[in-house]
């Protein structure tokens, strides 16, 4: 399995990613321990926000940083990459705060009053009583909060995959799309362990303070150096002359990256892979350099990003996304890969029939008694939007899902109605019902190929990659789709991308 | 190289603390230089507020302190805190260091180094073993633990004692053989000495002149020998009657 292979290399990124923002924490954090500990209201403010930061789930705290990045890069002309390791570092700090600066200040706060008294007594400057008393007292309660930081950190670095960032969260984002569950628990293992690795090492550096055992601390630390340095030989070449191949979360992203990283490999080009990025990142993403080619859908451009609420004809949209990402973020438009992947409401088949439904015309009377299963974006798309208002569509109840689990949803009866993807192999599988859209309501979604503005001119880059365009029909997308997606039998994205390769030379 | 011993000057000094309570109020007072002077009071008399204010823990809000000639807040706090030694109730040994390195703080501060003999020879002056250098403080008794604050009062050659209730937690034995071994490094060392207790019998042992404080003034100020004879006014002879009555009555029973 290819994808086990990636563990070590993945490991290593998550565990500097980790470090790193335990180190920027601790950089934040000490100095404002002290600040706090001598001046209540810093205190307050400092240890309210530390809290604060603790109640946004983390995978929006890293999801903010991305448009902040953004408009700080635009605000200071530019520079500043809003996408992988930047975004992630930053929230992770924010997360690595809490815990220590807690324990600073209740460390400060109960040492015993007559030992500062003692101190200022024998005439120590406030640098020297932070150096020689304080520190070393509030050492243990200290070590305690960095340990508990750096368990929660390691294990909110897996959510940077979602911003770009390389961690074992690929992992378990891949194998939830792909249903690939070992690959699921690998990662979670892997983040598990290196968590625990961290913590007892961390911990035998607390004993070896506690109990004035210098060998014990420079021993533990050493050991996490040592780590970290071999962590950073797989990671310093990778930076420059790579392309950055983009996928969103779901199985034919992750089979076309691997496509189009396939090919530019073919050409010499060394490809690295961002996968699991949002539907509104990956365009910014692509338009902003971060990622250097992905596959997004016309439809969503059209809808999403363009703000357009007409739907024309299916290639009038094609033409129209590709002169507004030329003209407005220098993006090129390659061209269409040949299959559509629309959304398309569905129901089970013998559920359709019995209620005699065709049509999400039929559906708008009896829809108030049945239950809607989604993706988690779709309930925010402009064309749920534009779909309930051209069929006054109102249902009993809409809950979101990952991808698979929205198929599933639809099995097991939970739900009875999904906004399923056209190109999804999964609706011949089921056995599921497109019901038809008579009033034109969603547009069209071609697979298109986008490429940075940085390839606009790359002939070699588009070299590569024009053999892909209009090559691939939708009856073998589906069948791609489905290699990677049913229950026996798997195939990884990888594999279903070479199938489709050998499908191409014909 | 012990510091030359001082005289300590108050200049009309009050301290008001926030909420508008008076803790001192208007003293102004000379302790002559190698003087053992004790300030006896009750609680929140103003005692130890005036004896902090001499190594500036305490800020006074009107008035002026000074260091033989020296305003005490003519320079820095730590570099004057330096030439007075400290010793108070809860001692505030550093939990983390050894007896040797408490005891040496102030030398390590002063940027000494070889400090091993000087830790022995304090040791020795407080009536220590040398090998409890090697101990931490959680390992001591109490009174050991005030015998090791004195010790590092003392390391670097001060002028000047500031002692607040240094016998306060301490049992009547200990708290004896501690007074007579001060009073003898007080001699020995020439210090200038100011000792603040509630225990008018341990005031009029050790001191050469005893201050009674009140409501944030010195309402009597004479030798012990004045005190005993009745000079020193109506609330240091109440203070003096209970400690001459409790002799008078042991003296008694012995018959």
């Amino acid at each position: 399995m290819n994808a086990l292979a990636r563990v070590p290399d993945l490991l290593a990124q998550h565990l500097l990613l980790a470090l790193a923002a335990l180190l920027l924490g601790l950089a934040i954090a000490l100095p404002l321990a002290v600040f706090s500990a001598r001046n209540r209201l810093v205190g307050r403010i400092a240890l309210g926000f530390a809290s604060l930061v603790q109640t946004i789930p983390s995978l929006a705290l890293l999801a903010l940083f991305y448009p902040i990045l953004l408009s700080l890069s635009a605000l200071v002309g530019g520079g500043i990459p809003a996408l992988g390791f930047l975004p992630s570092l930053l929230a992770l700090s924010l997360y690595a705060l809490l815990p220590i600066l807690r324990n600073g200040v209740t460390g400060l706060a109960n040492i015993d009053p007559a030992v500062i008294e003692a101190a200022d007594g024998v005439g120590m400057t406030a640098t020297q009583k932070l150096r020689l008393v304080e520190a070393p007292l509030i050492l243990p309660v200290l070590m305690a909060g960095i340990r508990t930081a750096a368990v929660w950190t390691i294990g909110a670095a897996t959510l940077s995959t979602t911003v770009g960032q390389p961690s074992l969260g690929d992992l378990i984002f891949a194998g939830l799309q792909t249903q690939n569950w070992s690959l699921v628990l690998t990662g979670c293992i892997a983040a598990a362990a290196l968590a625990l690795a961290v913590d007892g090492l961390l911990g035998l550096a607390e004993h070896g303070i506690a109990k004035r055992k210098r060998g014990l601390i420079w021993g533990s630390l050493g050991t996490l150096l040592v780590v970290v340095a071999l962590a950073l030989v797989p990671a310093l070449p990778a930076a420059r002359g790579t392309v950055t191949i983009g996928a969103k979360g779901f199985s034919e992203q992750y089979i076309l990256a691997r496509l189009i990283g396939h090919r530019l490999e073919a050409a010499g080009y060394k490809v690295r892979y961002r996968e699991g990025l949002g539907s509104a990142v990956a365009f910014s993403a692509l338009a902003s350099g971060d990622v250097d080619v992905y596959v997004d859908y016309s439809g969503t451009i059209w809808t999403n990003q363009m703000r357009r609420s007409d739907v024309p004809p299916r290639d009038a949209i094609v033409r129209g996304v590709a002169d507004w990402a030329r003209d407005r973020h220098k993006v090129t438009l390659l061209g269409s890969l040949g299959f559509e992947n629309a959304y398309a409401f569905a129901m089970r088949g013998d559920d359709a029939r019995k209620r005699g439904i065709a049509s999400i015309a039929d559906l708008a009377p009896v829809a108030g008694s049945l239950n809607l299963a989604t993706d988690v974006e779709f309930l925010e798309r402009p064309e749920w939007a534009a779909v309930r208002k051209a069929y006054g569509l109102s249902f009993k109840s809409a809950h979101p899902y990952q991808p698979t689990f929205m198929y599933r949803a639809l099995a097991s009866g939970t739900a009875d109605v999904i906004p399923a993807f056209s190109s999804d192999g999964r609706i011949a599988a089921d056995g599921l019902v497109v019901l038809a859209d008579p009033k034109g309501a969603i547009p069209g979604y071609d697979a298109i190929l986008l490429l940075a503005p940085g390839r606009a001119d790359d002939l070699r880059f588009q070299a590569a990659l024009k053999p892909l365009v209009g090559a691939i029909p939708v009856e073998r997308m589906r069948q791609a789709n489905y290699m990677v997606d049913r229950d026996s039998d798997k195939a990884s994205p990888d594999e279903a991308a070479r199938w489709l390769e050998r499908g191409l030379a014909r | 190289m012990p510091e030359q011993s001082r005289s300590v000057t108050f200049k009309n000094v009050s301290k008001v603390w926030p909420g508008g309570v008076r803790a001192v109020d208007g003293v102004s007072l000379d302790v002559a230089a190698g003087s053992f002077v004790a300030l006896v009071g009750a609680s929140g008399s103003g005692k130890s507020t005036l004896l902090k204010m001499v190594n500036r823990l305490i800020t006074p809000s009107e008035g002026a302190v000074l260091v033989g000639d020296a305003p005490v807040d003519a320079g820095p706090a730590p570099a004057l805190r330096r030439r007075i030694g400290y010793v108070f109730q809860n001692v505030g040994l550093f939990p983390h260091m050894r007896v040797g390195e408490n005891i040496a703080i102030g030398l390590r501060l002063a940027g000494e180094k070889d400090m091993a003999a000087r830790v022995a020879m304090l040791l020795e002056l407080v009536e220590l073993s040398p090998e409890m250098a090697g101990r931490m403080p959680d390992a001591l008794s109490g009174g050991q633990r005030q015998r090791v604050g004195v010790a590092r009062a003392l390391a670097t050659g001060p002028g000047i004692l500031l002692m607040d209730e240094p016998f306060g937690a301490l049992d009547p034995v200990t708290r004896d053989g501690l007074g007579r071994a001060i009073r003898a490094l007080h001699d020995r060392m020439e210090l200038t000495t100011i000792l603040v207790t509630h225990d008018m019998a341990e005031a009029l042992l050790l001191a050469d002149r005893v201050l009674v404080m009140e409501r944030g003034r010195i309402v009597a100020d004479a030798t012990p020998r004045e005190l005993l004879a009745g000079k020193g006014g109506a609330v240091a002879d109440a203070l003096v009657a209970v400690p001459r009555e409790q002799a008078h009555r042991l003296a008694e029973l012995e018959k």
